[in-house]
């Protein structure tokens, strides 16, 4: 086992596949010579080549179009966007074409989607969103949101072995604050299995991606009140069997993510626990995420935007005196 | 002032001869046009009859373009034909049974009924089948021939799109990619003149399409799309380019489409004496003219091919009309790929 940082720990899930399989390739802006805008493919052109580790145009839609016809003629193209937000030019791409290929005409479409996302360091309306409730509800897609570097590693390999085009958010603010364990061999981890981070009796913490941590900091500040933390892992598919059973356990519920609220992925597991676990509940479910508004620039309007420790401790402080 | 070279129309059998096609190969050439037109126009007839759902599109007047690019690729070569490309579907050799079927959201369409008209592929047969937003099946096409380049192989992938389709940004991006990595990709633009009801001065400002090309750093050519030996000659020559590491090609065939947009269309805002004008160059009769003058078709060669062609269509029909349409639990299926789903020769 080796320490290493949530970035580290996706160079290492890509170079370990890149080495095994030489289907799979690299394409995106500036992932090659410079290594891409936050370095996972740093020194990846060398070791594999130009037509492996493939400098983009800045054209989003040609990148993950090329994958989808790459993907359909048996390779396993793992696209970088610079960040998440520029997906919404390749939108059509993936969810026109790679998503209802196989549905539609019988054509699976194996390709990764890397999309460096979140906010917390001032990245302003296009550099900071967490666009995976809108894929998450396109049919034939998959979206997974590690929060940890052995997910991280392990959910990209999963990815990249996947019949589906999947979305890998990797979020941002992890990149080089989170280190830990790795495991130096492969291995995957599944696709649909959430992990419990922590765990506890009096109220059930849902979430994802970098809210994980936050969830645990205020957590850590609550001495009387147990927190379990379920950390989601995937959105699509994601392990309803563990939420209700976190649910059942605890009969209360805080849903917490950093995207925005209305249509928030939140939504669907709140939506999901009043159907079918609404007689475990001793409170109503609570869900913490970001007010229906862009991503802001400014420190203070940041801070105000994505969901603090502060706010999951009011939150909880509010569950447990329910 | 136009860029694109403008292509010569084909002379004589000698000259098609040296582009590849011996007197069976036109032969073959002749008939899968014919097959394309009798497909069409028994798909009205089950429009009419009630048969077919929601809306029905055909490519009268883009048989010599769609079987003429078709029959210049090779049998590895893969392609994103559209939907007035069904001539391309038949050249590769979709059984037409099985177009009658996705016609009527049967069972054995390639699709199995979850998707209509010409939005179906063989894989199998070296194609992916198209989405309505046509310019994005460019980029798809480009990634087909990205996957050839990485591994080196010597195969080309053709990507089909509209003079309307040109006007959206994925075909500049596909376009770009292509470009400037040399790609083993022929780029060919149907341009029949309406894209829906939008003439063509709406959709370009260049005099051809094709003029484009020159920006992109490859060749533009534009080709009498109703000249099937035409389009033959050139389609093949831009693949054989690409095969041998020469890039892409951008070759715009200018048709009319003969029909409206759609059944539901009548096309009003096309100028009579335009379908007028090029109703005089019907591609079929054209190429039947041509095989009758320079490779000496005979009236019993003409006549076996229009039988063989008639027998195609009914026993086509007859085995649709027996497939079964879809039951309701099937929807559920395959919206996720399994592992095994990938045990194709593509991903071996």
């Amino acid at each position: 086992m080796a320490e290493l940082t949530y970035l580290q720990a996706i160079s290492d899930g890509l170079r370990t596949e890149m080495r095994r399989d030489k289907r799979v390739f690299v394409i995106g802006e500036d992932v090659g010579v410079y290594g891409g805008a936050f370095k996972v493919t740093l020194g990846f052109q060398e070791e594999f080549g130009h037509w492996r580790v493939i400098d983009a145009p800045l054209a989003e839609t040609a990148i993950v179009g090329a994958c989808t016809g790459a993907a359909i003629m048996g390779m396993r193209p793992v696209a970088e966007m610079q960040f998440a937000d520029f997906i919404s030019c390749a939108w059509d791409q993936l969810v026109t074409v790679a998503a209802k290929q196989r549905w539609r005409a019988g054509t699976p479409v194996p390709m990764v989607v890397r999309l460096p996302s979140g906010g917390g360091f001032s990245g302003g309306p296009f550099h900071s969103q967490n666009p995976e409730s809108s894929f998450a509800h396109i049919p034939g897609l998959k979206c997974v949101c590690p929060a940890t570097p052995e997910d991280a590693k392990g959910l990209l390999i999963s990815a990249i072995e996947d019949p589906n085009p999947v979305l890998y958010f990797e979020h941002k603010h992890l990149y080089r604050r989170i280190k830990a364990e790795v495991p130096e061999e492969r291995y995957t981890v599944p696709i649909g299995k959430a992990r419990v981070h922590q765990e506890g009796e009096d109220i059930s913490v849902i979430t994802w991606g970098a809210m994980v941590y936050t969830a645990e900091e205020a957590a850590k500040q609550l001495d009387d009140v147990s927190v379990e933390i379920v950390d989601l892992r995937t959105v699509m598919p994601w392990d309803k069997a563990a939420v209700l059973e976190s649910v059942r356990k605890t009969s209360k519920v805080l849903v917490l993510h950093e995207d925005t609220r209305t249509g928030g992925f939140g939504a669907e597991i709140a939506a999901t626990i009043a159907e079918e676990a609404f007689e475990d509940l001793d409170a109503p479910v609570k869900r913490i995420a970001a007010p229906d508004t862009p991503l802001p620039f400014s420190p203070p309007l940041e801070k105000a935007l994505i969901p603090q420790v502060d706010d999951v401790v009011a939150g909880l402080r509010d569950l447990a005196e329910h | 002032m136009a860029i694109a070279r403008e292509a010569e129309p084909v002379g004589s059998l000698r000259e098609v001869r040296d582009a590849g096609l011996d007197r069976e190969d036109l032969l073959q050439v002749y008939r899968n046009m014919v097959l394309t037109r009798g497909i069409e126009e028994r798909g009205h007839i089950l429009y009419r009859q009630g048969k077919i759902p929601g809306s029905f599109y055909t490519g009268r007047g883009n048989e010599a373009a769609s079987v003429g690019v078709a029959a210049a690729m090779g049998p590895d070569d893969v392609g994103t034909p559209l939907h007035r490309d069904m001539g391309v579907h038949v050249t590769r050799g979709v059984e037409p049974w099985r177009i009658f079927a996705q016609y009527m959201g049967r069972v054995d369409g390639p699709t199995r009924g979850r998707d209509g008209n010409v939005h179906m592929a063989d894989s199998k047969l070296g194609l992916i089948a198209m989405v309505s937003h046509l310019p994005a099946m460019l980029p798809v096409a480009v990634g087909a021939a990205l996957a050839f380049r990485i591994r080196e192989e010597k195969r080309v992938a053709v990507a089909w799109f509209g003079e309307g389709a040109s006007a959206r940004g994925d075909c500049h991006e596909g376009m770009t990619l292509a470009g400037v990595r040399k790609l083993p990709v022929v780029f060919v633009c149907d341009n029949n003149q309406w894209a829906y009801s939008t003439p063509t001065h709406l959709e370009y400002a260049t005099e051809h399409v094709a003029d484009r090309a020159d920006a992109y750093g490859f060749e533009g050519i534009v080709v009498d799309g109703t000249d099937v030996l035409a389009v033959y000659r050139e389609v093949k020559r831009a693949i054989e380019k690409a095969r041998a590491g020469g890039g892409p090609t951008l070759i715009e065939s200018l048709t009319l489409r003969m029909e409206g947009h759609a059944v539901h269309d009548d096309a009003f805002y096309v100028p009579k004496q335009m379908f007028e004008e090029w109703a005089k160059s019907d591609p079929l009769e054209r190429f039947r003219t041509w095989l009758r003058e320079n490779a000496d078709m005979t009236d019993e060669e003409e006549d076996e091919i229009a039988s063989e062609v008639k027998r195609t269509l009914n026993e086509a029909l007859r085995r649709a009309e027996e497939s079964p349409l879809p039951e309701a639990p099937q929807l559920l299926e395959g919206v996720y790929a399994s592992p095994e789903d990938l045990d194709t020769p593509h991903h071996k």
